[in-house]
């Protein structure tokens, strides 16, 4: 009995305490197909996957998992990758240290009769599983030697050999450069060429529209459509529609008056070496931002964005300056650690939210008030009332949505952490705010928000330089923009004169440019 | 009137399983006293025994305060056994040998303590060698210098009287006709009215904020009880010959620390640092000064510590020290102190202290071999851990 579909999950729903993750979900995926999931972050996509990979065991859910005509109960990933089917993260789960070969076999490593690791049939069949995603690189370097494209390639070629006949991508390109992107995809394709079925998770809706074979949109944790590629429309447009349920116009919020003042902040000439790699990661960077402006700073991964900003920011990470200045406030700074920087007014909204950004197991109060805490300082104490009082008018400024401001911020979605992120370096008064990716992962709403709030620091004097990848975003926020590629920078436009091609050419070409 | 009961019986079984780690301490205290005051037919309770405790737990208290700092920072401080081992032998040849007076002698004693802290803690931020590793050199460096300290002398005995009553010694009493000891009974109202007056305006503080509070009737249970505890122990205490001074130093060193992490911006930093170094740093706290502190505090609590202890065996010995540091951390980890760094209470960790070192007393009160108690603190203190382990994230 042959089945056309390699796996369908039926009338799924998924519970935590308070929250209906999935509400009947159903998702079915033909033998052999790219099928791309698609929706706004809490949509559902990651717990999707966590229910089909066995992350969330049998039982924790209600619903069918069919795959090869046989209902599945998964206790965990050993249980899923049993049956031929894998995940690959964003976060790669590799050994760095270990080598390559190592690393495709690891945990089902070949051995010989009596038992021990076979190493030399291990290299020769790791060269066959590069050999199938094209990487040509010798199977005994460590991983770490790798970039992050071809350590993706690694992850394929470990789910190959252990015949994988489902892949799950979970936002296979979000770290990768454009080459890259491309190159995995073109890998996706031979893959299913191969007859094996690739799921991809995606925000990159021009990635999902020139792959998939079928799309299937999630919002709110229910199945909104599922889209057939050569017989419905998979416009982006379309695509964003069904995602969002209203259409874009209203994404990027005018701002009524531009008045902008002198230069508030200025970086010129830095060039700064990382003494780990002996690499040169910013060279020559000239920029300027102005009181009331939005200053939009482009480029790819590893263009070496947030590396100047942090530079800049009391250089905590330990840089070498070789050369260069900061001017703020009419002076010529160059911080020596954050706690400068603040007392200066910069501040510095970090890309990496749960990384460096917030104290996730303390609560909302304790993260807004952590960066400026003199300012509720009675002699040696602190003041506990004044500081629930501020903690509260900033959960209601810029509406953070939690039970309370005990609440504890690991509990919170990624656009209420964020908003408290921005609560924290707003409660340090800064008269310029660096914005690292203030948007990555958040919703269209939480988005929005932001967005709205941008413009009302601006407006009131605050100047804001804004670290994004996404060209839209960039475009649409920000009153002059400058482009970085390679530690360089490589244009700078007016945002009336920039384009999503221009920029893009930019961000693209510094060994044109120079 | 019946569905008054029920609301409140099913609160009581909310707030028990919510706080059932912190309570859980408790139980575990109550529990392990009651088993020996039955098993020793009634030794344990008694005032002498109860007093016994007290000097007991001073030292091990001390250096769990300080290591709490620590554990919350994600370090740890091996070397404070031997730390407090040489200290004490230190200010026993101070006093013994140079004639130094025995104020000045704690004095330098302290100095050296805040000098190893201070060797120990730079190598720990500028070095960027793992704490481990610079406290377990601590380790040996220190049992080194403990035995060339007593190298010529071997024990020394200790005699200056201000010294002695460091960890022998009571707080002074008026004298009254009664046959207790007045001063202690008084200390013990004050501390009761002290504890009703600041919880009732924290109540009231976060009521104004409209803060989730406990319901009026168990909030005047748990005062109550807190009362009773309170009283009882002063009793008991006021039985004998009062308040011991070592109760007195720990006191005050716990209100100083509790203050500090609760109302400071230090402490807050502590806590920030141990939640996530990265975005303290990036938020302007100085982690490598901060954490300096917390090495060089440990020390100096190592310090008083071993002055209690010479103080207590009212001699200073080549084995002073042996593996407090085991004890110092169990009793900080049995106080709820995160084993992934982040959380933790000194208040909790003098609790931890009063679980081990009840242990301890227990068994030695009914003579079980050295080498079983050991086992069974072991037992205890992994029972602990994982318990708490296992709560934490739920």
């Amino acid at each position: 009995m042959e089945n056309e579909y390699i796996l369908e999950m039926r009338n799924i729903t998924k519970e935590f305490p308070g929250v209906k993750a999935l509400d009947n979900v159903n998702f079915k995926v033909r033998k052999g197909e790219i099928h791309c999931l698609v929706g706004e972050n809490g949509a559902g996509k990651s717990t999707l996957m966590k229910v089909l990979s066995g992350v969330w065991k049998y039982g924790t859910y209600t619903g069918d998992i069919v795959y090869e005509g046989e209902v599945q109960k998964f206790h965990g990933i050993a249980d899923s990758e049993g049956k031929g089917i894998a995940i690959i993260y964003q976060e790669l789960a590799l050994f760095p240290e270990l080598p390559i070969y190592e690393n495709i076999y690891f945990g089902h490593e070949i051995t010989t009769p009596t038992g021990q690791v076979n190493w030399n049939e291990t290299i020769v069949k790791a060269k066959e599983m590069l050999d199938k995603v094209r990487l040509n690189v010798d199977p005994s370097i460590p991983v770490k030697r790798l970039n992050t494209g071809n350590q993706q390639l690694v992850e394929i070629a470990k789910a190959l050999s252990k015949n994988c006949k489902l892949i799950i991508f979970d936002e296979p390109t979000s770290s990768l450069n454009e080459d890259d992107s491309q190159n995995l995809l073109n890998i996706m394709r031979e893959l299913k060429e191969q007859g094996i079925t690739c799921i991809m998770i995606s925000h990159k809706l021009r990635e999902v529209t020139a792959i998939a074979d079928t799309i299937t949109v999630l919002r709110d944790g229910t199945t909104i459509c599922s889209l057939d590629a050569q017989t419905d429309d998979i416009s982006e447009a379309n695509i964003i529609r069904n995602m969002v349920g209203r259409s874009i116009d209203d994404v990027y919020p005018k701002r009524e008056k531009k008045d902008f003042g002198d230069v508030m902040f200025e970086i010129k000439g830095l060039t700064v070496e990382d003494p780990k790699t002996g690499r040169e990661i910013l060279h020559d960077v000239n920029l300027n931002v102005r009181k009331g402006e939005i200053v939009g700073l482009q480029g790819l991964m590893g263009a070496g964005r947030t590396e100047c900003a942090l530079t800049v920011f009391g250089n905590p990470y330990g840089y070498k300056i070789k050369s260069g200045e900061v001017i703020m406030n009419g002076q010529s700074k160059m911080f020596k650690s954050p706690r400068e920087a603040i007392k200066s007014g910069l501040a510095y909204v970090s890309e990496d939210r749960k990384g460096n950004g917030l104290v996730l197991i303390q609560d909302i109060r304790y993260n807004v008030t952590l960066a400026n805490l003199k300012a509720i300082a009675k002699g040696l104490s602190l003041d506990s009332n004044q500081e629930i009082v501020i903690a509260n008018k900033y959960k209601e400024d810029i509406n953070i949505k939690a039970p309370s401001i005990a609440q504890k911020v690991n509990n919170l979605s990624g656009g209420n952490q964020q908003k408290v992120q921005i609560a924290k370096w707003l409660f340090t008064e800064p008269k310029v705010l660096i914005l690292d990716e203030p948007t990555r992962g958040i919703d269209v709403g939480a988005k929005l928000e932001i967005y709205t709030l941008m413009n009302k620091m601006v407006e009131e004097g605050m100047c804001i330089i804004m670290i994004s990848s996404e060209l839209p975003e960039v475009l649409g926020m920000s009153d002059r923009l400058y482009v970085m590629s390679e530690g360089r920078i490589t244009g700078e436009l007016d945002a009336s004169e920039a384009t999503e091609e221009k920029v893009m050419k930019m961000a693209i070409n510094s060994e044109n440019s120079d | 009137m019946e569905t008054n009961k029920k609301s409140l019986g099913s609160e009581v079984f909310g707030l028990l399983k919510t706080n059932i780690k912190s309570y859980m301490m408790y139980i575990a205290l109550v529990i392990i006293m009651l088993v020996f005051q039955i098993w020793s037919g009634g030794k344990f309770f008694r005032a002498s025994n109860i007093t016994n405790l007290f000097n007991q737990a001073a030292y091990v208290g001390v250096l769990a305060i300080g290591m709490t700092l620590i554990l919350i920072l994600k370090h740890i401080d091996l070397s404070v056994g031997y730390v407090a081992g040489f200290t004490g032998a230190l200010a026993a040849i101070l006093m013994q040998r140079q004639g130094v007076n025995e104020w000045l002698a704690i004095l330098i004693v302290l100095a050296v303590g805040l000098a190893i802290g201070l060797y120990q803690g730079l190598t720990v931020t500028r070095l960027g060698v793992p704490a481990f590793v610079v406290t377990l050199a601590g380790m040996f460096i220190f049992r080194g210098l403990l035995s060339l300290t007593l190298a010529e002398s071997g024990t020394v005995v200790v005699s200056p009287k201000g010294f002695l009553a460091l960890c022998n010694g009571f707080i002074p009493d008026i004298p009254n006709s009664l046959g207790i000891h007045l001063v202690t009974m008084i200390f013990g109202v004050l501390a009761v009215a002290m504890v009703i007056v600041s919880q009732v305006r924290a109540r009231k503080n976060k009521q104004k904020y409209e803060f989730e509070v406990v319901s009026t009737p168990i909030f005047v249970v748990g005062m109550i009880l807190i009362s009773a505890v309170i009283l009882a122990v002063c009793w008991i205490l006021a039985t004998y010959r009062g308040i011991p001074w070592s109760a007195v130093i720990v006191g005050v060193i716990l209100a100083i620390y509790t203050f500090m992490l609760s109302k400071t911006k230090l402490g807050r930093y502590i806590y920030g640092i141990g939640g996530n170094d990265q975005a303290a740093e990036l938020s302007g706290v100085n982690v490598k000064q901060v954490t300096l502190f917390a090495f060089c505090s440990m020390s100096v609590l190592a310090a008083v510590a071993g002055i209690l202890y010479t103080s207590r065996l009212s001699s200073a010995t080549p084995t002073a020290g042996n593996s407090f540091e085991m004890d110092a951390i169990a009793s900080s980890y049995i106080g709820g102190t995160a084993v992934s760094g982040g959380v933790g209470k000194v208040t909790n960790a003098i609790i931890g202290t009063f679980v081990i070192m009840a242990l301890t007393n227990g068994m030695n009160l009914m003579m079980v071999d050295i080498s079983y108690q050991y086992i069974v603190k072991g037992l205890i203190f992994i029972i602990a851990v994982a318990f708490d382990v296992r709560t934490r994230n739920k």
